[in-house]
């Protein structure tokens, strides 16, 4: 039977995300940020009630009042594992966190990357010379490795990844445009459910294979939006989903 | 007689010693003013840490491509020769030795390599980016800073006491009034503004300056942009 990963709509795409659930969310600011995917997702929570207590990982957490800052807005997000939740409007973030009404996992950059890739490789634990000596060690195993020190840092994995892309075929192929592939095609290996947004869909050989980014393999579900809106764009804008 | 110099001057001094193609990766902020200074006739390629190698100057005011980014999140364009890649290879880059120099900012450096430039405590959104992953790695890992802080600390100490970004890794100072390579645990003076005295300069640093041979003079162009 030839492969068909493509849903009818947003709705579909999101099925079976539920409360409590990790969700890894790629982008790194508004770059590569599935912003339709997210904001589905609060409409799902505006007229159900769920998905809510979410764990989300990205590199930041939220800009403005859109994007993941509106599912904080929303009260979605009981926890964030992120490497730097400031940006050029944190408020969403901010103002929870200083009421001690979400959680924060803070993880350096290169580590939440690597925990990410390894999470999707199979790897369950690593060793970086990234953070060793710091307050972001404590607690960890450290060791030393022909006379250096390291620190022991474990997999990330999540029950859900929201990817944006810029071609999907329907056996889930992957290319990403520009800069927003950055945690994407890490993400995409390391959630065991992978849901695309892609600003175009196309048939099976389409893609040169010399140019996929995400083989096939790694990917669930895949939604065409072929006008897929900028989060930097939006938030300039002063576009508020909150 | 120059009392100190200004950011844009010892952002002009660091650009100095990066050679001809180079690989380097300047921090946000203050290090991304040292790219506009490279001496006539080098090129180095720049390195940012969410996933482009080569990368220019930012485009006119309305030409943005918010997918084409530095880790500032400011829009920037693409040279001939530019490649994308994800995080994980990004950062294999940084930690794996690949880079020939990173240039950071600091709150603190301490005489035995230490650096605090992340956290000034435990007031507030605590934020680290990819700040202790570019402190590994780099061949040479230099800080560009102001001599003294704001109210007139040292910034260069014997020991930090910020919450520390990384442990002995910074190996040169560029800062308002000298030029000090970080050798064996010591600070030692490379060069210093013509007209202050090593007495003086002394009393601004917070550890022993070590002079090993000629100290000479730092210059830089006025007027920088």
């Amino acid at each position: 039977m030839d492969m068909d990963k493509t849903v009818a709509d947003l709705a579909e795409a999101l099925a079976g995300i539920e409360d409590g659930m990790s969700l890894m969310i790629g982008g790194f600011g508004g770059s590569g940020a599935p912003i339709e995917l997210i904001h589905a997702l609060i409409d799902r929570f505006r007229s159900t009630g769920s998905p809510k207590n979410l764990t989300i990982i990205n590199n930041n957490a939220g800009n403005g009042r859109v994007g993941i800052a509106a599912m904080i807005d929303a009260g979605m997000v009981a926890k964030m594992i992120c490497s730097f939740p400031r940006s050029a409007d944190p408020r969403a973030f901010t103002e929870k966190y200083l009421a001690g009404e979400i959680e924060l996992e803070l993880v350096p950059q290169g580590t939440l990357a690597e925990r990410i890739r390894a999470g999707g490789a199979g790897i369950p634990a690593f060793y970086t010379p990234t953070s060793y000596g710091t307050d972001l060690a404590k607690g960890k195993p450290v060791g030393e490795f022909d006379g250096r020190n390291y620190v022991q840092e474990r997999w990330l994995k999540a029950d859900v990844a929201l990817i944006k892309a810029e071609l999907a075929d329907r056996h889930g192929n992957l290319t990403y445009r520009k800069a927003g592939r950055n945690f994407s095609p890490l993400m995409a290996s390391a959630a065991t459910l992978t849901i695309v947004q892609a600003r175009s869909v196309v048939e099976p050989g389409e893609i040169d294979p010399e140019q996929v980014v995400t083989p096939g393999l790694f990917v669930d579900r895949i939604i065409e939006i072929a006008d897929a809106q900028q989060e930097e764009a939006l938030m300039r804008a002063g576009v508020a989903y909150s | 007689m120059t009392e100190k110099l200004s950011n844009a001057q010892i952002a002009w001094r660091a650009a100095q010693d990066i050679q001809d193609d180079s690989y380097v990766n300047l921090g946000i902020g203050f290090p991304e003013m040292v790219a506009k200074f490279q001496p006539p006739g080098r090129q180095a390629i720049f390195h940012t840490e969410n996933g482009i190698l080569n990368f220019g100057e930012s485009p006119a005011a309305g030409e943005e491509d918010w997918d084409l980014i530095n880790a500032g999140k400011k829009a920037v364009t693409l040279k001939p020769g530019a490649a994308f890649f994800h995080h994980a290879d990004s950062f294999a880059m940084v930690r794996g030795g690949h880079l020939d120099v990173a240039i950071l900012g600091a709150y603190e450096v301490a005489e035995n390599g230490d650096l605090a430039n992340w956290s000034t405590g435990p007031k507030g959104v605590p934020a680290v980016g990819g700040a202790m992953d570019l402190v590994h790695g780099a061949k040479r890992v230099a800080v560009i800073t102001d001599h003294v802080t704001k109210d007139g600390r040292p910034k260069l100490v014997k020991r930090c006491s910020l919450p520390l970004t990384g442990v002995g890794c910074v190996t040169r100072v560029y800062t308002s009034l000298a030029v000090i390579d970080i050798e064996n645990g010591r600070f030692v003076l490379r060069e210093k503004l013509a007209g202050m005295s090593l007495e003086q300069l002394q009393a601004l640093t917070g550890a022993e300056l070590l002079v090993q041979g000629e100290i000479r003079d730092l210059s830089a162009p006025e007027n920088l942009q």
